[in-house]
């Protein structure tokens, strides 16, 4: 079971970054837990193609020719671009929110309209 | 937001603004050779810009740096990009063709299976969509964090 | 408080299963290959690269960057919107 560290890290983090969207009650708590469990679906991705006694797959003086797969660190790539993107456009809703409410307390932003 | 730092600080700010930024193009450059490519060296040039945004005053960086500077920026490093890929179908090939590789010439020297030490000459039409790509995100992150300061700014005076 | 206790029992049943996926998948033996190992063998003399993740991401995958880009910049043009200086006269709704 010690072999699986990485998989088990990747289930805490996805538990903690849960946990934070769900019980908490201030936006930027929640923005951070959204944080975590993109971080963690990310590492879940390029665990996903390792293979023992493999290096990295680049041939610029490689010390072998057993490399892992390459194909699942190009999606991760754009994973974490578009987590960027998320991220910062939530900040800025929350920023637009502050600026109305005066309070980042998920229970009194409750007004739909005006 | 509304003072700037020490002169230590303005100092080291400057000295590394100009060390990052030749990191980072050498990290955009060298792309198809070791780990890196455009978003990542596009990253760290941003991050030599926003360096120079926290040490002074917005007002002193707004002298230097427009905002229309980063805005043509970004919009040059993405019709670049799709201007590399639609650049195949005029000669024939297909959309996203890699159609510099093997022919001699700027990015056309050939590479055969096997552990080889870099050269710079390869991969084709690979290295401009990195300098494409790595364009844009510099001025897409630098942007993003302008915008975000300069609403706190606002803010503070405005209310 | 009823509220309190389903999200609690929730946590616990994802926390379980998720727990669970971790301990049985096998780590360090992926079970097909087939793609990665074309990849890896005809990546150098299709497209000239020595970095076989760039040549993914560039040329055998590149529609999919180019969508990515295209994230990137409604990501900043969507932080221009919200962020608007208001001019003299120009009136929001909720000031």
């Amino acid at each position: 079971m010690i072999d699986n560290l990485p998989f088990l890290v990747v289930a805490g983090t996805i538990m903690i970054g849960l946990y934070a969207i769900l019980m908490k009650k201030d936006l930027i708590k929640m923005i951070m837990g959204i944080s975590l469990v993109e971080s963690g679906v990310n590492l879940f991705l390029i665990a996903l193609g390792y293979r023992w006694d493999s290096i990295a797959p680049i041939f610029t003086g490689a010390p072998s020719l057993a490399m892992v797969m390459p194909t699942v660190q190009a999606l991760t790539l754009t994973s974490i671009v578009i987590g960027v993107a998320t991220l910062a456009l939530l900040l800025s809703l929350v920023m637009v929110i502050y600026r109305y409410y005066h309070t980042t307390d998920v229970r009194k932003v409750t007004k739909l309209q005006g | 937001m509304s003072d700037s730092m020490s002169k230590l600080i303005r100092t080291t700010a400057d000295v590394m603004f100009l060390f990052i930024t030749v990191f980072g193009l050498y990290v955009v450059l060298h792309g198809h050779l070791t780990p890196g490519g455009g978003f990542q060296g596009g990253a760290v040039i941003a991050t030599g810009f926003i360096l120079l945004i926290v040490a002074y005053r917005l007002d002193d960086f707004l002298a230097w740096f427009k905002k229309s500077t980063f805005q043509s920026c970004e919009t040059t490093g993405l019709v670049v990009f799709i201007g590399t890929a639609l650049a195949a179908i005029p000669l024939g090939y297909l959309f996203f063709m890699n159609f510099l590789n093997g022919a001699e010439g700027l990015f056309g020297q050939a590479v055969s299976y096997g552990i080889n030490p870099g050269v710079l000459n390869t991969a084709g039409t690979i290295p401009i969509m990195n300098i494409a790509v790595g364009i844009e995100v510099l001025g897409g992150l630098s942007i993003i964090i302008l915008y975000m300061t300069s609403g706190i700014r606002s803010r503070e005076e405005g209310e | 408080m009823m509220r309190s206790k389903a999200v609690w029992f929730t946590l616990v049943v994802l926390a379980g299963g998720l727990f669970f996926a971790a301990v049985s998948l096998p780590f360090g033996n992926p079970a097909m290959s087939d793609m990665d190992d074309y990849f890896i063998v005809h990546g150098q003399e299709q497209t000239g690269a020595n970095n076989i993740v760039t040549s993914i991401v560039f040329d055998f995958r590149g529609f999919d960057t180019l969508g990515e880009a295209c994230v990137l910049f409604t990501a900043v043009s969507g932080v221009a919107v919200l962020f608007r200086h208001r001019k003299k006269g120009e009136d929001y709704e909720y000031e």
